[in-house]
């Protein structure tokens, strides 16, 4: 089997899957070219990630990795979700393949931006 | 519902070759390379593999040498052909852009060892035009390499006309018959044909083993030394248990050669049909010129993994040219030199049927693959820029 059985769980049942309408914060990363873009929303109130969810374009890890990402940051301060590493994402998803830990990367990435756009939405 | 779909990759053994291979190696054990009387009935069933061989694309048995796949074979004969070129000093070889990387990869490394590489282009409809192979010969030519049908998408090319060019001009011609041999008709006479590489577990035979036609008269050299088998061509005490069974898929193969192309026809063309209806998805390669069984699909923004994934949790096993898929970050070379854009190629399926499969299997297939692929276009960032215009369609 390629992939763990929890990548192959959270790539066919998918945590806080969907757009977000009305999102504090928007990160959007990769690319089409490469094959993979993840969009991450964020909601915030008081420094806190009351909600979160994701569109993925990509492989089965990349799928998994948004959603074990938007897992584990919902419901944490902004400062706890900006030390989320790729490597924790990967971790919690009993490991993925070495090619596809860029999905990891991206994950992480993905947190951030979000967050990014959120503070400078939110900067007067 | 259980449906295999990815005959090209490989294909299931047919019980008749089992029970052939599982006959000779319970009764054929000898070496036939030795000289006592249980060698010799090695030896002669060899013979007998070797003439049915032959017989399945109009050469004579001596043109034969036996290998352990279609990529041995590839490797030989490129090798071969340049080896002999060089020796008159001829150092360019032909071939196109989206050959299996049997072919490519050995001609990357000709190149490197001073061989001028022409990579012929293969147009949107995936076919390679004669008349651009006569254009791309020089005096220094040594040889042209092109595929009989191309592995992922297909399609058939005018390998007779290529042929009769390269005949006509006096250089040596390859074709990489891999996905063609035991699915569609081949007379390596009548298509002026010099080399032919085949590999027995694509139609129905068994892995580790296939063959390479060599006309009389074009010089081979050998890549494996250390034995006299193949008339000194291939050392190594030959597979018989596996010839056999090639020999034996190769038989049902031209009994059925007809019967079974215009069945598999009817199904890919109801499958073409059926994924049709998928709105910004596009049929790969050439409509009508491609292998009877052989649909491949775009499918904009979406990623071919994921597709196959769901696919296979919803029993449907195919494949596709995505870069997830591939091992490396570009997607498929193929689905590249037919001019797709990066992000269109990551989308791909290809669904390769056999004469198992049924329509009922095409009619469940169509449904699930347009419900799995509207499933992954709605969580597609990709897919929501097309929609809202923010990315332009391209197919």
């Amino acid at each position: 089997m390629l992939y763990s059985e929890k990548v192959m769980d959270h790539f066919q049942n998918p945590r806080n899957l969907g757009k977000m309408e009305d999102a504090d914060g928007i990160g959007e990363v990769g690319n089409a070219k490469c094959g993979d873009i993840m969009k991450m929303y964020i909601k915030v109130e008081n420094d806190i990630i009351t909600d979160v969810s994701f569109n993925t374009f990509g492989c089965g890890s990349a799928i998994a990795s948004s959603s074990m990402a938007t897992e584990m940051i919902k419901g944490k301060p902004i400062s706890e979700a900006l030390e989320l590493t790729n490597k924790a994402v990967a971790e919690a998803l009993d490991g993925l393949p070495a090619h596809k830990m860029h999905c990891s990367v991206l994950a992480e990435e993905a947190v951030r931006t979000a967050v990014k756009d959120y503070y400078e939405k939110n900067t007067l | 519902m259980q449906i295999y779909a990815d005959n090209a990759a490989t294909t299931k053994i047919a019980k008749p070759v089992i029970d052939a291979m599982a006959a000779c190696m319970e009764e054929v054990y000898g070496n036939p390379s030795s000289l006592h009387s249980e060698g010799q009935r090695a030896a002669e069933v060899l013979a007998g593999a070797r003439e049915i061989t032959a017989r399945s694309l109009g050469a004579e048995p001596k043109e034969i040498i036996f290998t352990s796949g279609g990529s041995e074979a590839d490797n030989q004969a490129i090798r071969s052909a340049a080896l002999w070129g060089k020796k008159q000093g001829k150092i360019h070889l032909i071939s196109t852009a989206f050959e299996h990387h049997a072919v490519l990869h050995t001609l990357e490394q000709l190149e490197r060892e001073g061989f001028t590489v022409t990579l012929l282009p293969v147009y949107e409809d995936g076919i390679v035009r004669a008349e651009d192979v006569r254009r791309a010969l020089r005096e220094d030519t040594a040889l042209v390499s092109v595929m009989f049908a191309n592995n992922e998408i297909g399609t058939l090319q005018p390998i007779k006309e290529i042929g009769a060019v390269c005949r006509e001009a006096g250089v040596i011609f390859h074709t990489d018959a891999v996905q063609a041999a035991g699915h569609v008709k081949i007379d390596v006479r009548e298509m002026n044909i010099d080399m032919l590489s085949l590999s027995a577990h694509k139609f129905y035979g068994p892995k580790g083993v296939g063959a390479l036609y060599v006309r009389k008269g074009i010089p081979l050299f050998s890549l494996i030394e250390g034995g006299a088998q193949e008339r000194g061509k291939r050392a190594g005490t030959e597979n018989v248990p596996g010839i056999v069974g090639m020999a034996k898929a190769l038989s049902l193969a031209a009994e059925k050669l007809e019967e079974n192309g215009a069945y598999e026809v009817k199904l890919r063309d109801a499958l073409i049909e059926g994924l049709s209806g998928i709105s910004h998805a596009r049929l790969n390669g050439d409509r009508e010129r491609r292998l009877p069984g052989n649909v491949n699909f775009c499918f904009e923004g979406i990623e071919g993994e994921s597709l196959l994934l769901l696919l296979d949790a919803k029993g449907i096993e195919a494949s596709s040219g995505s870069a997830c898929t591939s091992g490396s970050l570009d997607p498929s070379h193929v689905l590249l030199a037919i001019g797709l854009p990066h992000e269109v190629a990551h989308g791909s399926l290809r669904l390769t049927l056999s004469p198992e499969n049924t329509m009922e299997e095409v009619e469940y297939m169509v449904k699930e693959i347009t419900g799995v692929v509207e499933y992954l276009r709605g969580m597609s960032p990709v897919w929501e820029d097309l929609e809202k215009g923010a990315r332009k369609h391209v197919i």
